[in-house]
């Protein structure tokens, strides 16, 4: 049989959404970014939104975001996501507006944006990608990164003593008022992935209900930062991230989840 | 003898503020800088010498740790790159309003923005025209090698105390990133806690004895009376730094008819330039200024009447340029030349510019 | 003496570390070197290069437009460096994955088959290494005891013992340059 045989219209079982760029991705190989990058497309796509969308990229692996995410986006410094998102927001209540951070970024320096906006309630989506480390700039260490885990800051594995803790900021918005889905997903099985693209489709469908701010974080994997093949790097994010920051809702309808 | 090593200008630097004694370091990670933290990390500092070394969650919480470890009278250093330096104008300010001594590098990285990580040296105005808000000065550093970047932690820490004001060490990506023999000084002792006592025992905030007054680390004065007393005061030191703290160095000027100035990684380059020149019967001359603020008005302006013209080489659109031009006072033919955004000239493009701009111009 | 040398392949084939060497292997005996990078964020597979000086006097630019050697080990770099080598320079290639093979007739073109060799010897960890020494029998720069005390001070203590495998790289390497006649 030959290719031309295979490659049909009539045996067309999936197509890369038109809301993707033809890009090529920047992503290392295995990387999670690329797959929470169509996720949050073909949920846009679903609802037509691309001319009624706004997203924010932040500084970090996902600063090119632009040039796959086929809408229009706006680049904004370390960690001011949530304030430039404010800033969209508040002038175009009636379009979808996101942001897209890394943990450094939306964890580290960019916590105040993020809390004031999560308590302001500001009725934008925040799609923030745990991978525990640094990794545009080269594996250093994360307000994420685990006990004991080592990173170019951490090279002998994260001290809690003089480092701090690993910080969960997604269990912290859920406390203030202002958020009203929050919820960890992941993207590492087709399973994960089919999961993650409904809250992200709650998330913007909660947007467009004034409900205040929905949270989804991604926890995923850097395998070029944690020195690991791909999927080895997976293996380890079930093994250590899961634990650690487990999966599921943690708010729902401005309730938050107990978990018994 | 010094141990002699082969090392990346951040790593020099890093191990330079260990031997330095220096007690406390703040950052946070950005290319093309991150070696000095990752240097230090690896280190183990604390172990060394008892140097605290802190990963911050972001630059505006680096550069006021190190304005809390200064006003507590210790020696403290912090390095970023050109999106994080901006922001650290604020603390800067703060810092240079309070009178605190502080080392700061910026590993300068191309703007405006988010702009690139390859080397620039665009954040001149920056850092010599203020930066941050109000009338304070930076006394800055320009190192062209990896051993100045080790020697100017010496210097830098000496000046600050010397004046108790801020000490910035400008370099670029290109002295970052590069390796080259680096001799290292020895290990000198941190302070002691009675020494910091002896030295900095009048001003800084680190617990009030019963024999003497209350110190209070401050910039501010709402009785604009006394704010304008303290800014007399503090352009009167910078007054005294323009007279006693210029740094330069110069190569082949007795006999030049044409003269470039650059200043850190432009210098190395231009002195290739310069060799270049000669080869060909060009009498060109290099001065390179050491020290940003105060720049070297004075030995240029000396300089001035025995030249046809002066080509000013940075790699940004043209910044120290206007230095220059006030130095001589426009009295002989000042041209820019400079790749930017990223791109660092070649020794060929400056002689060729030198020839365009200066001796065919 | 002067020796401009660029360095030019992928990450991951030693690249930096080849040039690291050889700038250690400089200070090993008195001279003066530069060791600049490009730099980035190199993904998996991206090109790397790095200039090396090795000089009697002090370095003026680290950063140069021209070469007295090219020492090329990927397509990219054999396209990029190619032209940049001073007339009567030596370029030094291994011609594992090149399409295009040199065509100057001004310099003097060199073969070093380090990949094959590499993986003759078991160990594809030590390409550069043949590599380098491939260069050294061209150009005795720097003496090979200089080398494997520039590959002490480089190296982490842990590794000391990778010596002798570095060392039967080098040889290896010094008696494999095959010389090139462009067509
Ligand atoms: C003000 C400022 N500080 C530092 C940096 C350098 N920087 C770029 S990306 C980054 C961290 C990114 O990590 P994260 O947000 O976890 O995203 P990832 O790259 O892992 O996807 C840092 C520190 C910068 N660009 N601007």
């Amino acid at each position: 049989m030959d290719i031309k045989d295979i490659v049909k219209e009539e045996n067309l079982v999936y197509k890369k959404t038109p809301l993707m760029t033809n890009n090529v991705l920047s992503y290392c190989p295995g990387c999670g970014h690329g797959t929470a990058h169509r996720i949050v497309m073909e949920v846009l796509e679903e609802l037509g939104a691309q001319a009624e969308t706004i997203g924010v990229a932040p500084v970090g692996c996902s600063v090119l975001a632009y040039e796959f995410m086929n809408i229009d986006m706006i680049q904004a410094a370390h960690g001011r996501a949530p304030a430039v998102a404010t800033g969209i927001k508040r002038c175009y209540p009636d379009k979808y507006v996101f942001t897209y951070q890394g943990d450094g970024d939306l964890a580290a320096i960019g916590t105040a944006e993020t809390i004031h906006a999560c308590n302001r309630g500001e009725n934008f989506t925040i799609i923030f990608i745990n991978n525990g480390i640094y990794g545009m700039t080269g594996g250093q260490m994360a307000p994420t990164t685990l006990k004991g885990m080592k990173t170019s800051t951490s090279p002998y594995g994260r001290d809690l003593g003089s480092m701090g803790n690993p910080l969960k900021i997604t269990e912290l918005v859920a406390q203030l008022p202002g958020t009203y889905f929050v919820t960890r997903q992941a993207v590492h099985t087709p399973a994960a992935v089919r999961k993650t693209k409904k809250a992200v489709r709650k998330a913007f469908d909660l947007q467009k209900e004034n409900k205040g701010l929905c949270f989804i974080e991604i926890v995923s994997n850097c395998n070029s930062g944690w020195k690991m093949s791909p999927v080895k790097a997976n293996q380890w994010m079930v093994e250590n991230m899961f634990p650690f920051y487990p999966m599921g809702d943690v708010k729902v309808d401005g309730q938050l989840v107990i978990k018994g | 003898m010094g141990e002699l090593k082969l090392m990346k200008g951040n790593e020099a630097i890093a191990e330079a503020a260990i031997r330095e004694g220096v007690d406390a370091y703040f950052g946070y990670p950005i290319t093309p800088q991150s070696e000095v933290i990752e240097y230090l990390m690896m280190e183990k500092p604390e172990e060394r010498t008892g140097m605290v070394v802190l990963q911050a969650e972001s630059e505006l919480a680096a550069i006021n740790m190190v304005y809390g470890a200064a006003a507590a009278g210790k020696k403290v250093f912090t390095s970023s790159s050109s999106p994080g330096i901006s922001l650290y104008q604020e603390g800067i300010s703060y810092i240079a309003g309070a009178e605190l001594p502080c080392v700061i590098a910026n590993v300068v990285r191309g703007g405006p923005g988010l702009g690139t990580i390859q080397p620039s040296q665009a954040d001149y105005f920056q850092t010599v025209k203020g930066g941050g808000h109000g009338d304070y000065r930076l006394l800055t550093l320009a190192p062209a090698s990896v051993q100045e970047m080790a020697d100017f932690i010496e210097l830098g820490f000496e000046l600050a105390y010397k004046y108790k004001n801020p000490v910035m060490i400008l370099s670029d990506g290109m002295i970052g990133q590069m390796m080259e023999k680096v001799e290292l000084k020895e290990q000198k002792p941190r302070w002691t806690d009675q020494e910091i006592n002896e030295m900095n025992g009048s001003w800084a905030a680190i617990g009030k004895p019963e024999t003497r007054e209350r110190n209070i680390i401050t910039s501010l004065d709402l009785d604009s009376a006394k704010m304008e007393q303290h800014n007399h005061h503090l352009q009167a030191k910078y007054r005294k730094m323009e007279s006693d703290e210029v740094r330069f160095e110069t190569f082949n000027t007795d006999d030049a008819e044409y003269l470039i100035v650059a200043y850190g990684s432009s210098a190395r380059i231009a002195q290739k330039s310069l060799a270049l020149a000669r080869a060909k019967g060009i009498k060109a001359g290099l001065f390179r200024p050491i020290t940003l603020y105060p720049f070297p008005m004075k030995a240029l302006a000396e300089l001035a009447p025995l030249l046809k013209g002066i080509l000013s080489v940075e790699m940004s659109a043209g910044q120290m340029i206007e230095d220059i031009k006030l130095a001589v006072e426009c009295n002989v033919r000042v041209e820019h030349f400079g790749r930017y955004g990223g791109i660092i000239h070649s020794p060929e493009e400056v002689l060729e510019a030198l020839e365009q701009k200066i001796i065919g111009g | 003496m002067t020796e401009e040398i660029i360095i030019a392949g992928f990450g991951g084939q030693g690249v930096l570390s080849m040039g690291k060497i050889l700038a250690y292997s400089g200070i090993m005996q008195d001279q003066e070197v530069s060791w600049m990078p490009s730099y980035g964020p190199e993904m998996r597979g991206g090109t790397a290069n790095v200039t090396v000086i090795v000089s009697d006097e002090r370095i003026s630019s680290p950063i140069l437009n021209f070469y007295d050697t090219a020492i090329i080990l990927n397509q990219q770099s054999m396209d990029k460096f190619e032209s940049t080598v001073k007339p009567g320079g030596l370029l030094l290639y291994d011609p594992n994955g090149i399409t295009r093979h040199p065509e100057r007739k001004d310099i003097n073109i060199y073969a070093i088959e380090g990949a094959r060799l590499a993986a003759e010897m078991g160990n594809t960890k030590i390409f550069n290494m043949i590599v380098l020494g491939a260069y050294l029998k061209l150009k005795p720069i720097v003496k090979l005891e200089n080398v494997i005390l520039g590959l002490k001070k480089s190296l982490p203590e842990r590794y000391h013992k990778l010596i002798p495998m570095n060392e039967a790289a080098l040889k290896a390497g010094m008696e494999n340059p095959q010389e090139m006649v462009s067509a």
